[in-house]
């Protein structure tokens, strides 16, 4: 379980959260949405302890994150996995070594033969080729980082998962794939999620429950039909903005998809 | 920024800022330094790594320690020659040459020059790696960003420097003979025969602690500036410009303080 308690930060005179609660059951996908700049990153960086918030507290699996020890606090990291919006790899290393550091149990980290299975069924998961193993990620297009970053994160089976805009700069195809991802862990091994996303649609899909975050406080939460059927303004704002974007974009994609699929008919 | 004008006019807020950035660096140097000693404790992973960047630093940074060795060798025969030249009997020229080098330009220099090598490099490595989040990864996956990623650059740098040094001290030494065997016509005789008269076994042992000193200025000051990096790439560049320009000067304060503590107190 993950719980967020009238949690306030700020950078210098940027009020950031202010007084945000929160909660996630075990097992659960929470969709955190919010426009961009509202502090959503900055949220997740609190749930694993990159972020030390100024007041309130963060509970993650019992523990009080702000007052955890060096050492506790990397037990519990180990079974936190992180998306970071921007991939954050190692460049230093191959795209095979980035996500066996994701292995965080020691002795298993240490078993080659293990690690290597891994590697390949995590690029599997997030489908990718596995030739991709021997990359480094300098060679590696947006989206591809940023699917290594997911291998990485999901390489040591957490038992959570913070996901940071995992379907931006992806594909429909690939953000189907990452969107089901999602889904299934949260059913077959009971993950429990959160997702910080801009894509309302896909969030309203995998989410069990969406929380919006607007003008630093947690302005709603609920089941995705209830925040559909809200009458909050600023619901409807975010919400109104946000599926106009999508439908442009669903549309212009449509348009598109005749002429890019002849050349990319003609690439092949 | 109106505020950031008043400051800059007012020297004794100026003092009192300088002071409090000074005292709030020390500390957290300080702290950064007492968490490495922890983290020797998982020498499983920095072991293997130090290995890797001692082969990558020390390898990359033969040739110009050599030739800057060898050229320092050269002009300290050149002077001696013109300075001494009928003064002073021959054998001195072996004397001054090998013990500047020994004592001085070796350790001296190679410092220096490795500062802009090696600390620039670290500090723009690990600044690349805070700015782009790589380090807050390695934290996210409950690894420890010390015994990954600092300690490896700083015991590499501690192993390679000193060795590097010493290979400086022979490279000048050689080429400072060579030097005054073609300009003053000195004889190898003579040449050992002054160095050996002034020479004590402690001076080798003084080079080498000098250096190691000068390694570990050179390798935290630009671990710690680079560690701490913010804001974007021009942060990267102000980091590293910083970690040169600090650890040279570092090493310069460290070279008076060892001569004054190890060979003046004799
Ligand atoms: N390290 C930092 N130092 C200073 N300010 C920061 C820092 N990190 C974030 N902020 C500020 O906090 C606010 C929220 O940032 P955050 O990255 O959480 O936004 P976000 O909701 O994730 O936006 P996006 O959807 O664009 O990623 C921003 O105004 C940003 O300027
Ligand atoms: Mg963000």
């Amino acid at each position: 379980m993950i719980e967020l308690l009238d949690v306030h930060k700020r950078f210098v005179e940027n009020v950031v959260l202010d007084g945000v609660s929160l909660e996630v059951k075990d097992g659960e996908t929470l969709a955190l949405l919010g426009p961009s700049g509202v502090g959503k990153s900055v949220t997740l960086k609190m749930i694993n302890g990159l972020l030390r918030p100024d007041a309130g507290d963060v509970i993650v699996d019992g523990l009080h994150v702000p007052q955890l020890g060096r050492k506790e606090l990397a037990t519990l990291r180990s079974r936190i996995g992180y998306v970071f919006q921007y991939g954050a790899l190692f460049d230093s290393m191959s795209v095979a070594e980035n996500i066996r550091l994701g292995i965080t149990d020691e002795t298993c980290y240490n078993d080659a033969k293990f690690c290597e299975d891994r590697v390949l069924e995590c690029l599997r998961l997030v489908n990718l080729p596995p030739e991709v193993a021997t990359k480094y990620p300098a060679e590696l297009s947006g989206g591809m980082k940023k699917r290594v970053g997911i291998a990485r994160a999901i390489a040591g089976q957490p038992k959570y998962l913070l996901y940071d805009e995992p379907t931006s700069g992806l594909d429909p195809v690939n953000a189907d794939v990452i969107d089901g991802l999602i889904e299934r862990l949260r059913d077959e091994l009971g993950v429990t999620s959160v997702v910080v996303s801009h894509d309302v649609r896909g969030s309203f899909r995998v989410a069990d429950r969406v929380a919006l975050l607007w003008q630093a406080k947690i302005r709603a939460v609920g089941p995705p039909d209830e925040i559909l059927a809200s009458k909050d303004p600023a619901v409807l704002q975010f919400l109104e903005r946000d599926l106009e974007m999508t439908l442009i974009q669903a549309e212009s994609r449509e348009g598109e998809g005749e002429r890019g699929g002849e050349t990319r008919g003609r690439n092949v | 920024m109106s505020n950031g004008a008043a400051l800059t006019l007012d020297p004794l807020r100026l003092v009192a800022r300088w002071s409090l950035r000074t005292a709030d660096h020390v500390g957290r140097f300080s702290f950064l330094i007492a968490d490495m000693f922890r983290g020797l404790a998982e020498w499983r992973i920095w072991v293997p790594r130090t290995l890797e960047q001692a082969t990558a630093v020390g390898y990359g940074s033969l040739f110009i320690v050599l030739l800057v060795a060898g050229f320092a060798g050269a002009v300290t025969s050149l002077q001696t020659g013109y300075q001494f030249t009928g003064t002073l009997p021959l054998y001195y020229a072996g004397a001054v040459i090998s013990e500047s080098m020994i004592l001085e330009l070796g350790p001296v220099l190679t410092a220096l020059i490795l500062a802009g090598r090696i600390g620039a490099r670290y500090a723009a490595e690990l600044g690349t790696m805070r700015v782009t989040e790589q380090i807050d990864a390695l934290e996210s996956l409950g690894r420890s960003p010390v015994s990954h990623l600092l300690i490896p650059r700083v015991i590499a740098g501690l192993l390679v420097i000193p060795a590097l040094t010493m290979f400086a001290n022979a490279t000048g030494i050689i080429v400072g003979y060579l030097t005054a065997k073609g300009s003053l016509g000195l004889t190898y005789a003579d040449f050992e025969y002054g160095a050996r008269y002034f020479f004590r076994p402690l001076d080798l042992w003084y080079s080498a602690i000098k250096s190691v000193c000068f390694a570990g200025a050179l390798t935290t000051i630009p671990c710690y500036l680079g560690f701490n990096t913010q804001q974007g790439a021009e942060g990267v560049g102000r980091a590293t410009t910083t970690a040169v320009v600090s650890a040279s000067v570092a090493i310069l304060m460290l070279d008076a303080l060892t001569t004054k503590l190890l060979l003046v107190a004799k």
